[in-house]
C-alpha cells in the first residue's frame, strides 16, 4: 500500500523541526509560562509520529535510532533520583531547590532542581508514547 | 543489640551461598554453611551458665517505631533451649547433608539458602518477645518449609506436599495472627513479657477464649496435631536432612514452643488445659496407631513424630493444670512440665538419628519401602546399631534417654486422675488409659521400624542398588546423636539442671520463681514399685506380644478409609474449581463488559454518596453568560458524538472521536487554560494516530460494516454517567465548603516554589508525588503493551516440567 505522498513528506521535513523546536521551548519555559515536561514530551512524540506517518516506521527507526524502553527507564530513574537527592541534604523527600545565576548568553537565569524532575517526566512521556506506537505499529 | 543481629546471621550468610556455589564448586557448599550453626551453637552455649541461674538477656532492634513494632530478642531458659536445638541439630544436619546431597547433581545453592533462611526464621520464632515479629518469623518458617519440601520441584508429589503443608500451616498462622491481635487489644501491648505480667486481668476479658482458641489453632497446625497432622506425612517428600531437621527436630516443635510460651497467660483457663491435654493425647494415640499402617520408612517416622508431638503437647497441657492446684509442687503434677521439656530434648535426639538412618537406607539401597527391605543387619552394622538405639529410646526402653522421659510422662498422666477440677474426676481415668494404649503402639512401631528393616531375610533382588554401609562422613551425625541418647540416660540430672529446669521455670512461673526451685529429680529406678513401673512392664509385654504377631493383623489397617486426606483433597479441588467458575461468570474477556461494570459502579457509588449526604446543590448564581462561541463548540461536540454512534464505518467513528477531543480543547482555550488546551490538542493528535495504527488490527466482523445495535441497558448507563457528571460539576460549583486553594498557589508560587506557571509547578513541585507515580504507571503501561504484543505466550516445552 505505497501511496504517493510527496506533499506530506515535503511538509513534514520542515514542520517536524518546527514542532521539535517548539517542544524544546515549551519544555524549558514551562516553569513560568504555559508548558512543561508533559506537554513537551507529547509534542516531541507527535513530531516523531508525523515522521512515521510520512516516511514509515522502518525509515524513522533508522534515522532516530533510539531505544524508547531505555529512554523510559532513564527518565524514571532521573525523576526518582531528583526526588531522592534531597535526602542527601537532610531535607524531606522531594524538596526542590532553586537559585538565580548569571550565565553567559542567557543572562540572569533561574536554575531549578524541578527542571531535572521535569526532564525525567519528559523522557518517560516520549519513551512510553513511542514504545506504544512502535510496538503496535510494527505488529503484524 | 547483638543478640537480635545474631538471629539474622544465617539469612545474611545465605546471601553469599549462591556465589560460593558458583565460584568454589570444588568444595561442597555445605562446609561453608556448617560454620554458621556451629558458631551460633558455641555462642549460645556460653550463655548457659547465666541462664541456668535464672537470668535472661534482652536486646532490641527498632523496626517500625511509628507502629511500635520491633525485633526484640528475649532469651530465657525456654528460648535458649530451643536456640541450642536449632543450631545444634542444624549443624549435625548440615554435616549429614554434605554427604547426602551430591555437589555436582544437586542445586545446593537453592537448598542451603532455604535452610539458612529457615534457621533465621526459627531462631526468630523462639527468641521474639514481640508478637508481630514473632508472627513474621512464624510465617517465614512456613515459607522456607514450603521451599524445602518442594526442593525436588520436578516431582509431582513434592509440589503437592509443599503446597499442602503451606496451606495448612499458613491457615493456622493467620488464625494465630488473629489471636495475637486480640491479645494486643486486651493487654494494650504486643510484648509477651508484659502480657504475662498482666495475665490475671486478661482472664476475665471477653476476648480471652477467642484468643486462646485462635492461638491454639496456630500451634496445632504447626505441630501437626489432630486433625491437622495430614500435612506432615506428605512433607516427607523433602530431602531427608530436611525431614530430620524441620519435620522432626525443630519446625514442628514451634507449636510446642508457642504453647509453652503462652502457658503462663492461658493456664488459668480450663479450656486450655482440656484442649491441649486432650488433643495432644488423642494425637499421640492416633499417630502411633497409624504408624503401623505405613510402608515407607519415612512415613513411619512421620506418624511417629505426630504421635510424639502429641505426647509432649499433652504434657504441656498437664503442666498448665498445675496452675489450679494449691500445692502443685508437692504432688506428681509437677513432673509434667519437666517431662515435656525433657522428652522434647530426647525426641530431637532419637528422632534426628532415626531420620538420618532412614536417609542412609534410602541412599544405600535405593528404596524406603519396608516390604522390600530386610536383613540389612550384617551389611550395615553401624546403621543398625544407631537405628536400634534410636528406636529403643523411642519405645521407652532402658538404658536410653527416652525411657526416663516416658516414665515421667506416665507419672504425669497418672497424676491427672488425682486432679479434681474441670470434671477431671469423671474423665481423668481416660488419660492414663489412652497414654498407655498409645505407648503400646509406640513400642510396636519402634520395633517394626528397626526389625523389619534390619532383621529378617535379605531380599537383594528387590533392591534397586546393592546394599552396603554408608560412607563414614554420613554416619558421624547419627552416631553422635545415638551416643547422646545413651549419655542422657546416665546424666539426666545434669541435663535437667542446665537445660530443662530453666525452661520449666519459664513455662510455669506460677509455680517456680527460679530454675533452682524446680524440685524434680530424675532417676531410672525409684527404688520401689509404682503404678508407672507396672504400666511400663505391661507396655513391654503387650507390645512385645503384639509385635510378634504383627504380620497376622497388620493387613486390617487397609480397611481404614483415608477420610482426612480426601477431605483436604476435595476442599482444595472445590475451592480451585469454584473460584475459577465464579470468576468466569463475570470475566468475559470483552472490554465492553468491563466498561459496563466500571461505569455502573461509578454511577451507583457517586449517586449513592449524593443521596446519603444530600449533596444535590444547584446554584446558578455566579455563572458566566453563555456566548455564541460556546454554543457553536457545543453543537460541534454533540454533533460529532452523535456521529460516532451512527457512523457505519470505523474510520468515520475514529475521526469523529478526534473531533470531540478538539472541541473540548477549544473549550479550554475559551476558558483561558492554555496548558490544558495544548496538552489536549497534542494528546488528541497522537491518539488519533494511534487509533489509525491499531485500526488494521481490529477484527473484521463482516465485510459489510454496519452500525451498532441499540442496547437499552448501555444507553441507560451512558445516560446515568452523563447525569452523574453533570450533578458533580454543578455541586462542585455551587457548594463551596472551603475557600479555593488557588489563592494559596497564587501567593506561594513565586515566593516559595520559584516558578510562574501554577499548573506546571503543581505538577513538578506541590504534587510531585502524584507525577512521580503517574510516570511510574505510564512506564508500567508501556511494559504491559510490550508484553501483550511482543511476548505473546506461546506453548513451549518448559525445562522445569515433570521428569
Amino acid at each position: 500500500m505505497k501511496t504517493n505522498d510527496v506533499m506530506l513528506q515535503t511538509v513534514t521535513k520542515v514542520v517536524t523541526f518546527i514542532i521539535l523546536m517548539f517542544a524544546v521551548h515549551i519544555f524549558f519555559a514551562g516553569h513560568y509560562t504555559p508548558g512543561g515536561g508533559f506537554v513537551g514530551g507529547l509534542l516531541t512524540a507527535s513530531a516523531i509520529v508525523l515522521l512515521m506517518l510520512a516516511f514509515g516506521i522502518q525509515t524513522v527507526k533508522k534515522i532516530v535510532p533510539v531505544n524508547y524502553v531505555v529512554m523510559t527507564s532513564v527518565g524514571l530513574l532521573l525523576a526518582i533520583a531528583t526526588a531522592a537527592a534531597s535526602i542527601l541534604f537532610d531535607v524531606p523527600f522531594f524538596t526542590h531547590a532553586y537559585d538565580y545565576f548569571d550565565l553567559p548568553l542567557f543572562g540572569k537565569t533561574s536554575l531549578h532542581s524541578a527542571m531535572l524532575f521535569d526532564a525525567g517526566v519528559y523522557l518517560v512521556v516520549v519513551g512510553v508514547t513511542m514504545t506504544i506506537i512502535q510496538t503496535i505499529g510494527e505488529d503484524e | 543489640m547483638s543478640l537480635v543481629l545474631l538471629i539474622f546471621l544465617p539469612i545474611i550468610a545465605a546471601l553469599f551461598i549462591p556465589l560460593l556455589f558458583k565460584k568454589v564448586g570444588q568444595i561442597h557448599t555445605g562446609w561453608f554453611v556448617l560454620l554458621v550453626p556451629a558458631a551460633l551453637f558455641i555462642y549460645y552455649s556460653t550463655l548457659l551458665p547465666s541462664i541456668a541461674e535464672g537470668g535472661n538477656r534482652v536486646s532490641e532492634l527498632q523496626w517500625i517505631p511509628s507502629l511500635d513494632i520491633a525485633f526484640i530478642a528475649y532469651i530465657d531458659g525456654l528460648s535458649l533451649l530451643f536456640s541450642l536445638l536449632i543450631t545444634g541439630i542444624g549443624a549435625l544436619v548440615v554435616l549429614y547433608s554434605i554427604f547426602y546431597l551430591d555437589k555436582y547433581r544437586e542445586q545446593l545453592h537453592n537448598f542451603y539458602v532455604y535452610l539458612l533462611m529457615f534457621m533465621t526464621a526459627m531462631l526468630g520464632v523462639v527468641q521474639s518477645d514481640h508478637l508481630i515479629s514473632l508472627y513474621l518469623f512464624w510465617e517465614l518458617t512456613s515459607i522456607s518449609s514450603f521451599l524445602l519440601i518442594g526442593y525436588w520441584y520436578t516431582r509431582d508429589r513434592s509440589r503437592f506436599g509443599a503446597l499442602k503443608s503451606m496451606m495448612i500451616t499458613v491457615f493456622g498462622g493467620l488464625m494465630m495472627l488473629g489471636g495475637f491481635v486480640l491479645l494486643g487489644i486486651m493487654g494494650n501491648t504486643y510484648s509477651i513479657r508484659e502480657l504475662i505480667s498482666q495475665a490475671p486481668e486478661l482472664v476475665s476479658h471477653d476476648f480471652f477464649v477467642w484468643a486462646l482458641v485462635l492461638i491454639l489453632l496456630g500451634a496445632f497446625t504447626k505441630s501437626a496435631q489432630f486433625p491437622f497432622y495430614i500435612w506432615l506425612p506428605d512433607a516427607m517428600e523433602a530431602p531427608t536432612p530436611v525431614s530430620a531437621y524441620l519435620h522432626s527436630a525443630t519446625m514442628v516443635k514451634a507449636g510446642l514452643y508457642l504453647v509453652a510460651r503462652f502457658t503462663p497467660i492461658f493456664a488459668a483457663s480450663g479450656t486450655w488445659v482440656w484442649l491441649v491435654t486432650g488433643i495432644g493425647l488423642f494425637t499421640m494415640l492416633w499417630g502411633s496407631f497409624f504408624a503401623l499402617k505405613q510402608k515407607d520408612l519415612k512415613g513411619i517416622l512421620a506418624f511417629s513424630t505426630v504421635s510424639q508431638l502429641g505426647l509432649i503437647m499433652s504434657l504441656l497441657g498437664v503442666s498448665a493444670a498445675g496452675f489450679h492446684v494449691e500445692n502443685a509442687t508437692e504432688i506428681a503434677l509437677n513432673y509434667a512440665g519437666f517431662a515435656a521439656i525433657f522428652h522434647l530434648i530426647n525426641h530431637a535426639v532419637f528422632k534426628g538419628s532415626l531420620f538420618m538412618i532412614a536417609g542412609i537406607v534410602d541412599h544405600e539401597t535405593g528404596t524406603r519401602d519396608i516390604r522390600k527391605l530386610g536383613g540389612l543387619m550384617s551389611l550395615m552394622p553401624i546403621s543398625f546399631t544407631v537405628a536400634m538405639i534410636g528406636a529403643f529410646s523411642m519405645a521407652g526402653l532402658p538404658p536410653f534417654g527416652g525411657f526416663l522421659s516416658k516414665e515421667m510422662f506416665l507419672t504425669g498422666m497418672v497424676a491427672l486422675t488425682e486432679f479434681d477440677l474441670f470434671s477431671m474426676d469423671v474423665w481423668g481415668i481416660m488419660f492414663p488409659v489412652i497414654a498407655w494404649i498409645g505407648s503400646v503402639f509406640t513400642f510396636i512401631y519402634s520395633f517394626y521400624f528397626v526389625f523389619h528393616t534390619f532383621a529378617g531375610k535379605h531380599k537383594p533382588e528387590e533392591l534397586p542398588k546393592p546394599a552396603h554401609e554408608a560412607p563414614k562422613g554420613m554416619l558421624i551425625s547419627p552416631v553422635f546423636l545415638a551416643i547422646l541418647a545413651v549419655v542422657i540416660f546416665f546424666i539426666p540430672n545434669i541435663v535437667g539442671e542446665w537445660l530443662v529446669k530453666p525452661a520449666v521455670a519459664a513455662i510455669q512461673p506460677f509455680m517456680y520463681d527460679s530454675p533452682q526451685a524446680v524440685d524434680v529429680h530424675v532417676a531410672a529406678w525409684h527404688g520401689y514399685i509404682t503404678t508407672e513401673l507396672w504400666m511400663t512392664i505391661a507396655i513391654f509385654t503387650v507390645g512385645g506380644l503384639m509385635f510378634w504377631t504383627l504380620r497376622k493383623w497388620q493387613h486390617l489397617y487397609d480397611r481404614f478409609p483415608n477420610t482426612l486426606n480426601s477431605l483436604y483433597d476435595n476442599l482444595m479441588f472445590l475451592s480451585d474449581t469454584g473460584a475459577n467458575r465464579f470468576s468466569r461468570t463475570y470475566m468475559t474477556g470483552f472490554i465492553r463488559s468491563y466498561l459496563v461494570y466500571m461505569f455502573s459502579f461509578l454511577v451507583i457509588i457517586v449517586l449513592g454518596t449524593f443521596v446519603l449526604n444530600d449533596a444535590f446543590a444547584i446554584d446558578m448564581n455566579n455563572t458566566a453568560p453563555v456566548g455564541l462561541y460556546e454554543i457553536v463548540i457545543m453543537l460541534a461536540l454533540v454533533g460529532s458524538t452523535v456521529t460516532i454512534l451512527f457512523s457505519k464505518s470505523r474510520l468515520t467513528a475514529i475521526i469523529a472521536l478526534g473531533a470531540v477531543g478538539y472541541s473540548v480543547a477549544l473549550f479550554f482555550v475559551i476558558f483561558r487554560a492554555p496548558d490544558l488546551a495544548l496538552t489536549q490538542l497534542v494528546i488528541e493528535t497522537i491518539s488519533v494516530a494511534l487509533f489509525l495504527l491499531a485500526f488494521y488490527h481490529l477484527p473484521q466482523i463482516s465485510r459489510k460494516e454496519e452500525r451498532m445495535r441499540f442496547r437499552f441497558g448501555n444507553a441507560l448507563i451512558a445516560f446515568g454517567v452523563g447525569v452523574t457528571m453533570t450533578l458533580v460539576a454543578l455541586a462542585a460549583h455551587s457548594g463551596k465548603a472551603l475557600p479555593s486553594i488557588s489563592e494559596f498557589y497564587k501567593e506561594t508560587v513565586y515566593k516559595e516554589a520559584g516558578g510562574g506557571n501554577i499548573v506546571n509547578v503543581i505538577l513538578v513541585d506541590y504534587r510531585g508525588f502524584d507525577t512521580l507515580f503517574e510516570i511510574g504507571v505510564l512506564g508500567i503501561a508501556g511494559i504491559g503493551i510490550i508484553t501483550l504484543i511482543k511476548l505473546r505466550l506461546t506453548k513451549k516445552e518448559g525445562q522445569h516440567e515433570n521428569k
